[in-house]
Order: structure tokens, then C-alpha cells, then sequence
């Protein structure tokens, strides 16, 4: 069942120069279980796509359904609704609320979900166990390394259960050992857990983790398939 | 919802203590000076208030007025034309249940090798039912002394005190402008008078006595002034207009002409010297609410900042599922916070700062617990008023626009 569907969706801007048009017409299916990588060159859209999938943005036209919703018609509160108990996000700049502790961190979508103390704590130790971060609970991100605090946004993207994760260049900021960590890691929840992942990057040893490779250019699908075979992973 | 919130505010103050701290004290002085000022507002209402009581209740004063010379009129009560007869013929009124005349004045009095200068109040035993003013010791002298002359005294606490410190003065002999007293009596103390004099810093004598011996210039059986002391408040209108018809017949004062009396209404002129002071206290309150209003702008003034600061966090609180009433809420909760903890130190502040004039001064301010509250929740109104603002700009924010932010 695809957990996302985009049928020509269209994004424009409205800029002094006129109209512009950054998405021409997307249509795109990822099924449950899947992991895409999202390429392309700057300007070829792929941002644009990234805020229309994370809910952060609405099409101007055509269709877009989520976990069987359909997101064009939504409101603000329900878009964050949306965002809150079906996707998770993992940014480049790992984005983590630096006064609050670990734990508090991961357990943060569970606070706009309305979860209780006790339950959300209990949730979030056991996503920082699975992200291999047993014991540090308490820290705060600034006493952590930059491959240990993507762990942590990877465990507060996870912690609603999510239909889909989207990550926008984890890696964009850790070194290439750590990148593959990330990735084993990615990889890992995707074959054990059967996470829908969307990722976007600009590397081709990172997509190589991926399943399938979505190729953007000037604001069109230029390919849709499986990983090159050029595409090795590193390390 | 509300807990992790608060635990938000307190943390994201904590990152900026300095910050927060000098925003505080915007409020912190504001509630400061406004339970301080409407304390000292209190405590001068009080003071008014005691004296007013200490004065007796539903009380007039006729005065003796300005006799006219030729024309020439003298101060008032520069030479008394009350008399004896006129307090005995007031007394036969109905409603009036007791009458004091008066013949006050100065002087030295002398025990020993000490000597005081004090009030002498020459009068009648009328004088103390007048003034409910009760005796500690001893009792009052009676209608025969008035007849006799007699040179028995009562003493006020504060004479007393001086006069014979720890010895006990019942029995014992004064000289008052040279002439030998008995004590006879001591006065409960009083305090002090609604113009600031220690009404306990007296000598009170027959007023015979007092005319004959002890003021020897002035004319026999005249009187500077009457208390009159009325059965009760509903009498005192119709009683006041007697008063001067009583005093206008005796007098021979024809129409047309003008009193050489006045009768005053002590009761409606406290009344309206305690209200004066209350307004006076609102005053000084609303003045320091001023500061308030300063603190609350700067409160708003700070959250701008933090709101421009945390654009970021904002996005990322958008993404992850915030909706915008919950970041409306973060950011509002975090001012009233601010305010609340402000108006916590500054009430502290006020208190203190009440104590010291307390100690300080001869004012005695009192804090009550409704300036407290009144504090309190104007500081809360000032927080979520000068807070709405900021938090509605953040919980307006574009989530891409927030997250771009850097």
C-alpha cells in the first residue's frame, strides 16, 4: 500500500519576476516498507518536494495523500497534527532543543501528542536504547558528538511511530565514518523495523543505502528506479 | 500540556539568567513600590482612623469666636465669649449627653528637681465621658472641685512617665505654674492626635482651678471652647442647629448679624480627613502602577527578542507536530512566568521595604494581604497582556521560513 501519493503536483512561488515554477508536475508512490533516496541539483526542486512531503508546505495544485489522507484540504492544526503523529524529521543540522536533556528531546513530539509524563519518559529511554545511546538520558546534546545528537533526532523522528521518515542530509554535517554509522543505522531500521524512509542527498555513496533512487532536475522526475549500480557505499 | 511548558519557560530563562533577571526587575520594583506605597497609604488611613477613635465619636466643638471691636474682628478664640452658663445651658439639651469646657493652655510643671513643659487642660469631669478616654489609675475630680477650685490633677501617660518615671505618682505633689497639685488620677495612654501631637502630654485640672490660679490673666468664667458629645450620629444634624440657636439667643446676637461662635462637626470632619487620606493612598498606588506598566514593556520588549532569537526552535517545534496554540501558549506561559516570579520578589521587596519605613519613620505602613493580591494579579494581567503579543508573532511564523532561519 503506498504510504505516499503525489499525482502532478505543482508548486509555484510568487516572486517581483513573475511566477515561478519550482515543481512541474511530481507524481511519485512510496509504498510502506520502502527506502527512497531523493537526488538532484540544486534548484531542481528537491527542497520544495521535501516541505510538500513533510507537510511543512502545501502543492498549489494537484494531489497529494498521506497514510491515506488527503493534505491539500488541511487546515494549520491539522497539518501539525499530520506532521506530528505520522511523520518523523531528521535535518542536517540535527536540530535538537539544546537546554533540554536527551531524553526530554526524543520525548518531544509525544508532548504535542498529549502523551503522559511517565509514558513519554518510558518511550523515550526505550528509543534511545534502540539508537545505541543506552545511559544517556540525562546528558544534554552539547556534551555529545555530532554522530550521537543525529542519533538522538533519529530517535525523536521515530518515537510516534511514524508512517514515513524524512531525512533532509543527515550526513550533511558528519564526517564520512560517522555518515556510514548513520546510514548502518538508517538501513537497519528500515530491514528490522520496516520504517518508510525518504531521504535527500547530494552524495552518491549515501543514496547507495537506499532501496530505489528518485532523480529530480528543473522541477521534474528525471528517474525513478533502483540504485545505479555505480553506487557504492562507503565504508 | 501545561507541565513540560512551565519546566520550558523556567529552563529558557535559566539560559539567559541576566537577561531575565534584569527583566524581572522591571516588575520586581513596580510590585515593589506598589504594595509599599499602598501600605504607607494604609497605614496613614490607620493612624487617621485610631485618632479619630481616640477623639471619641459623634463629637462637636463650639469655639469661641471673633468678637467684634469696633469693627476690628480678633482671631478666633483670642478672647473667649463662651462662658460657664453657656456649657451648663448646652447640657440641658436633648440629645446632648455630655459637656466639657475647656480653658487649655501651657505650662511648667515641676516635681522636684524635674520639670516638664506641658498642656494644661483646664475642665469639667464632662471632659472624660466627652472623650471616653478612660483612667489607668486613680479616678476624676468631681463637680465640688470644679466649685471649689480645688488643685487636684489627672496625668497623661507621657507627663506621668517624665514627671516621675518608674515612682508611683498616685498622691503625690506637682507644682504647675508654681501653685502645689495633688495627683489624683493617670490617663490610659492615647497616642497621637490626628495633627501629630502626643495627646498623653498633658495635665488635666479643674477648669476653675485652672482660670483662677494657674492662667491667672484670663477673664474668670470664660471658656475657649465646648465639647459636646451627642447621643448618637442621628442626632447630630438637628442637634448642631440648636446648638447655634441655643448659643445665638444667649449671646443676644441678633439676625442678620454674625456669630461669635462656631460650632464645628468633629465627626464629618475626620470622616472627611479619612477619606482625603485614602485617596492619598490610592494615589501613591496608582503613581507606582506607572512602573508596572514599564515593567510589563520591558517584559514584551525581552520576549521580541527571545521570539527573533528562537525563530529556529520555533520551526522545529512547528515540524515535529506543534501546532500554533501550543507555541502561543510556550511563549505566553514564558512571560507570565517572568512576571509571576518578579511579582514574587518585588512583593518580598515591598514587605521589606515596609518594615524599614516601619522602623524608619514615624509612619507605620501595613501590608495588607488584599495589596498583595492586588499585586499579584495585576503583575499576572501585565505578563499575559504584554506577552500576547510576542508569543502571537512566534505562533505566526511560516514553519519553513522558522526553519531556514539561522
Amino acid at each position: 500500500m503506498a504510504v505516499i501519493e503525489l499525482q502532478s503536483v505543482l508548486k509555484d512561488y510568487v516572486t517581483e519576476a513573475g511566477a515561478l515554477h519550482v515543481l512541474k508536475g511530481i507524481d511519485l508512490q512510496i509504498a510502506a516498507g520502502d527506502f527512497v533516496a531523493v537526488m538532484g541539483p540544486s534548484g531542481s526542486g528537491k527542497s520544495t518536494l521535501m516541505n510538500i512531503l513533510g507537510c511543512l508546505d502545501v502543492p498549489t495544485a494537484g494531489e497529494y495523500q498521506l497514510a491515506g489522507q488527503s493534505v491539500g484540504s488541511l487546515n494549520d492544526a491539522a497539518l501539525a497534527g499530520l506532521r506530528n503523529r505520522t511523520l518523523g524529521f531528521v535535518f542536517q543540522g540535527f536540530n535538537l532543543m539544546t537546554r533540554s536533556t536527551l531524553e526530554d528531546n526524543v520525548a518531544l513530539p509525544l508532548v504535542y501528542a498529549g502523551v503522559g509524563r511517565r509514558e513519554r519518559q518510558q518511550r523515550a529511554r526505550e528509543m534511545l536504547v534502540k539508537v545505541g545511546l543506552d545511559g544517556y538520558a540525562k546528558s544534554l546534546p552539547n556534551r555529545i558528538s555530532g554522530g550521537q545528537q543525529q542519533r538522538v533526532a533519529i530517535a525523536r523522528a521515530l518515537i510516534n511511530r511514524p508512517a514515513v521518515v524524512l531525512a533532509d542530509e543527515p550526513t550533511g554535517n558528519l564526517d564520512s565514518q560517522t555518515s556510514s554509522e548513520i546510514m548502518k543505522l538508517f538501513e537497519q531500521l528500515n530491514r528490522e523495523e520496516g520504517v518508510t524512509l525518504v531521504l535527500v542527498t547530494h552524495e552518491s555513496d549515501i543514496a547507495a543505502w537506499a532501496k530505489r533512487l528518485v532523480q529530480l532536475r528543473d522541477g521534474v522526475v528525471q528517474y525513478d528506479g533502483p540504485i545505479p549500480a555505480d553506487f557504492r557505499r562507503h565504508g | 500540556m501545561i507541565g513540560p511548558l512551565i519546566g520550558e519557560a523556567l529552563r529558557a530563562m535559566a539560559a539567559n539568567r541576566m537577561r531575565s533577571a534584569l527583566t524581572m526587575l522591571g516588575m520586581v520594583i513596580g510590585v515593589g513600590a506598589v504594595i509599599l506605597m499602598l501600605s504607607i497609604g494604609k497605614g496613614v488611613e490607620e493612624s487617621v482612623r485610631a485618632s479619630i477613635a481616640s477623639m471619641g465619636s459623634n463629637l462637636f466643638m463650639v469655639v469661641s469666636g471673633a468678637p467684634q471691636a469696633g469693627g476690628i474682628r480678633m482671631g478666633s478664640g483670642s478672647a473667649p465669649t463662651l462662658t460657664m452658663e453657656d456649657a451648663e445651658a448646652i447640657a440641658e439639651l436633648a440629645g446632648v449627653v455630655a459637656v466639657a469646657p475647656s480653658s487649655p493652655g501651657t505650662g511648667q510643671v515641676v516635681v522636684g528637681p524635674t520639670n516638664w513643659s506641658t498642656s494644661v487642660s483646664g475642665t469639667t469631669p464632662g471632659y472624660f465621658d466627652v472623650t471616653e478616654w478612660k483612667f489607668a489609675r486613680g479616678q476624676s475630680f468631681d463637680a465640688s472641685d470644679v466649685r471649689g477650685a480645688t488643685r487636684v490633677a489627672v496625668l497623661g501617660q507621657t507627663l506621668a512617665d517624665n514627671l516621675f518615671g518608674d515612682e508611683d505618682p498616685m498622691g503625690r505633689t506637682l507644682r504647675i505654674n508654681q501653685s502645689p497639685f495633688i495627683v489624683i488620677g493617670i490617663m490610659e495612654p492615647r497616642g497621637q492626635s490626628i495633627d501629630g501631637r502626643d495627646q498623653d502630654d498633658v495635665v488635666i485640672i479643674p477648669i476653675t482651678t485652672a482660670q483662677r490660679q494657674v492662667f491667672g490673666s484670663q477673664v474668670i468664667g470664660s471658656v475657649r471652647f465646648i465639647q459636646v458629645k451627642a447621643a448618637g450620629p442621628e442626632v447630630m444634624n438637628k442637634l448642631q442647629g440648636e446648638l447655634e440657636t441655643l448659643i445665638r439667643e444667649r449671646h443676644r446676637i441678633r439676625e442678620g448679624q454674625e456669630d461669635d461662635f462656631t460650632v464645628r462637626n468633629l465627626t464629618s470632619l475626620m470622616n472627611t480627613a479619612a477619606s482625603t487620606t485614602r485617596a492619598m493612598g490610592l494615589l501613591l498606588g496608582a503613581i507606582a502602577s506607572i512602573s508596572l506598566i514599564v515593567g510589563g514593556i520591558g517584559i514584551m520588549n525581552i520576549m521580541l527578542v527571545s521570539v527573533t532569537e528562537r525563530t529556529r526552535e520555533i520551526g522545529i517545534r512547528m515540524a515535529i507536530g506543534a501546532r500554533r496554540r501550543d507555541i502561543l501558549w510556550q511563549f505566553l506561559l514564558e512571560s507570565v512566568v517572568l512576571s509571576l516570579v518578579g511579582c514574587l520578589i518585588g512583593v518580598l521587596l515591598g514587605i521589606g521595604g515596609a518594615k524599614l519605613v516601619a522602623s524608619a519613620t514615624e509612619l507605620k505602613p501595613i501590608v495588607s494581604l488584599g495589596s498583595i493580591v492586588l499585586g499579584f494579579s495585576v503583575a499576572a494581567g501585565i505578563g499575559i497582556f504584554f506577552g500576547f503579543y510576542p508569543a502571537k508573532r512566534a505562533a505566526g511564523l511560516q514553519p519553513i521560513e522558522a526553519l531556514r532561519y539561522h
